[in-house]
């Protein structure tokens, strides 16, 4: 799967759309084939609540490990993404799509500049590979 | 002690390590730690230390040579002797719990039965494979509840009718959470009615704790208080007498979110105070929270039945700087000996030894009523314990009881300072009718001496 161009991506591999003062946030296709198959998700931040960058607002289990997703950027939780309560076969099937997990209303978005671009994710995950 | 080795044996092993006697081989200890002056008597035989032994235990008694009405959370039940027959074979007797699924479906199987049984019992979904006792199962119960709101709702509130040692054991467990508020049981009427706790619950409550039946033997139905708690999004716990759910109604039906409870009237010895049995159940929407181990149904590729433990990975293993709580073990012998006692009595001889229980409970009740200075105080409806108002302090008495072959009840003044001369009676299926006409009178004679 490709990392699609509108989207801005971390380190920590979640990716980010910026709609307006909206950012989107979910975990990568590179995450995600990482974990296998997912089996849990647990949000860990509630509408309203102010996050910090670096903050963990989902806990992911697959049948291989368990891990964080931490937000890219700071600001108010807007929205979550309740039907993954239920659906969480689409973070593997659709991560880039169904699979959004987080919206926060950016209260620095600065911070965007220090996310990469498609292109330099993938060379990022590849490097990894090897 | 018989040592394997002659002195030949010994001098051959010396010569191959190049050494002359064994105190060489001490040599690198300084010399005037080598040998220190211990301070014990004289070596004795195996027969003459089991006598010494045995002297000393005899100086004890115990509930083989005293009628015993003390209870308040450890009663004295009677322990088919199947129970110890069956956990003491050698398939089952391991101070560890097995879990590996290659070699344990035996023990997998009987934990997952277990929680089968607790969870009928309970009227709960889901119950995990046990903690250590009921104390530190009502500890874990404000572990999940204060992780629930994920630290954001800082205030428990617990019944005054909720055993005191339960109540210091959550303390002990949140020390150092300046935040947190526990409240409910400094409440100055002096056996209050639970539905005072309401007035404590407000939108930073995580947590409310009852017992059923409370510290003071009394039971109610919960379902309204329940619904009033929830109004507020706080969590309602309830520790419970596992024997009384044989006659009551279970408190899933309350629409309660967590039931402890300690185990240990389900064929488990009084043993000085243990080991016990913690019983944790709760409802579905918790599974992921809850402490302690979990023991599921499965089949293996072939579509064989077979028992695993499960959803386990995520924090105790994996995350584990962020688990919730550190228990990864259970009271797998104890809670196999729970098994077996209610394997052994069914649905209805559960129900019938928890009638056995109300009836000469209330049978002793109803006795002292009768006497001028003596009076059942804890004024609503009991199951196997109530508080009984006497005209001298409890201590007193059950020093005096102990000339008579009574242990007397629980002294409730050593935890509630205001219940002056209040002792709990416990009554269990032990004791006949003949045992609480002797008791009654033992005590009416005490205290007119």
């Amino acid at each position: 799967m490709k990392n699609p161009q509108d989207l801005k991506y971390a380190k920590t591999d979640e990716w980010v759309k910026v709609e307006g003062n909206t950012a989107t946030i979910g975990v990568s296709d590179y995450a995600q084939s990482q974990l296998s198959d997912i089996v849990y998700l647990e949000f860990l931040v509630e509408p309203d609540d102010e996050i910090k960058k670096g903050a963990s607002i989902v806990t992911l289990e697959s049948v291989k490990a368990a891990a964080d997703v931490s937000s890219p950027v700071s600001g108010r939780v807007v929205a979550l993404n309740d039907s993954l309560s239920d659906e969480f076969e689409s973070i593997n099937t659709d991560p880039f799509g169904k699979a959004w997990m987080v919206k926060v209303e950016l209260s620095d978005p600065s911070e965007m500049d220090g996310l990469m671009s498609a292109d330099e994710y993938s060379a990022f995950c590849d490097d990894r590979e090897h | 002690m018989f040592i394997p080795h002659s002195d030949s044996d010994k001098s051959e092993m010396l010569e191959k390590i190049g050494l002359k006697s064994i105190k060489d081989l001490f040599k690198d200890v300084p010399e005037k730690y080598r040998y220190p002056d211990l301070n014990l008597p004289e070596a004795i035989s195996e027969m003459e230390a089991l006598q010494n032994l045995k002297d000393l235990a005899d100086v004890n008694f115990s509930t083989d040579d005293m009628l015993c009405f003390m209870g308040a959370g450890a009663y004295n039940h009677y322990i088919p002797a199947a129970v110890d027959s069956i956990i003491t074979r050698g398939e089952f007797l391991t101070a560890y719990t097995p879990y590996q699924p290659e070699v344990s479906q035996g023990t997998l199987q009987a934990i997952f039965e277990y929680q089968s049984l607790i969870a009928a019992l309970t009227g709960m979904e889901v119950s995990n494979a046990s903690h250590y006792d009921g104390a530190t199962a009502a500890a874990e119960a404000c572990v999940l509840a204060y992780h629930n709101f994920r630290g954001k709702r800082n205030k428990f509130v617990l019944s005054k009718g909720l055993h005191p040692q339960y109540r210091e054991t959550i303390q002990t467990y949140f020390q150092g959470y300046e935040n947190l508020k526990i409240v409910g049981f400094d409440n100055p009427s002096q056996m209050p009615n639970d539905d005072d706790l309401l007035n404590l619950v407000d939108l930073d409550t995580a947590i409310v704790y009852v017992q059923y039946p409370d510290f003071f033997g009394r039971i109610r139905d919960f379902t309204k208080f329940v619904e009033q708690v929830h109004e507020k999004g706080a969590l309602v716990a309830v520790s419970v007498n596992p024997m009384a759910l044989g006659m009551l109604k279970p408190p899933g039906e309350f629409g309660v979110d967590i039931v402890t409870g300690e185990g240990q009237p389900l064929g488990i010895p009084l043993s000085f105070g243990g080991p016990y049995l913690g019983l944790f159940a709760t409802k579905k929407e918790f599974v992921r929270k809850l402490a302690g181990r979990l023991v599921g149904e499965t089949v293996d590729k072939e579509g064989r039945k077979g028992y695993v433990l499960t959803l386990t990975a995520r924090e105790q293993h994996i995350r584990r700087e962020k688990a919730t709580s550190n228990i990864c073990t259970n009271q797998g012998l104890i809670a196999l000996a729970a098994t077996v006692y209610l394997s052994l009595l069914g649905k209805h001889g559960l129900e019938q030894v928890a009638r056995l229980n109300f009836d000469k409970a209330h049978y002793a009740a109803t006795q002292f009523n009768q006497l001028n200075d003596f009076e059942v105080v804890s004024n609503s409806p009991f199951f196997n314990e109530f508080v009984l108002k006497c005209p001298l302090p409890v201590e007193e008495i059950n020093a005096l009881l102990l000339d008579y072959d009574i242990l007397g009840g629980y002294d409730l003044s050593k935890d509630y300072p205001e219940l002056e001369n209040c002792m709990l009676v416990a009554v269990t299926e032990a004791v006949s009718k003949d045992d609480i006409d002797y008791f009654v009178s033992s005590l009416q004679e005490v205290c007119h001496g």
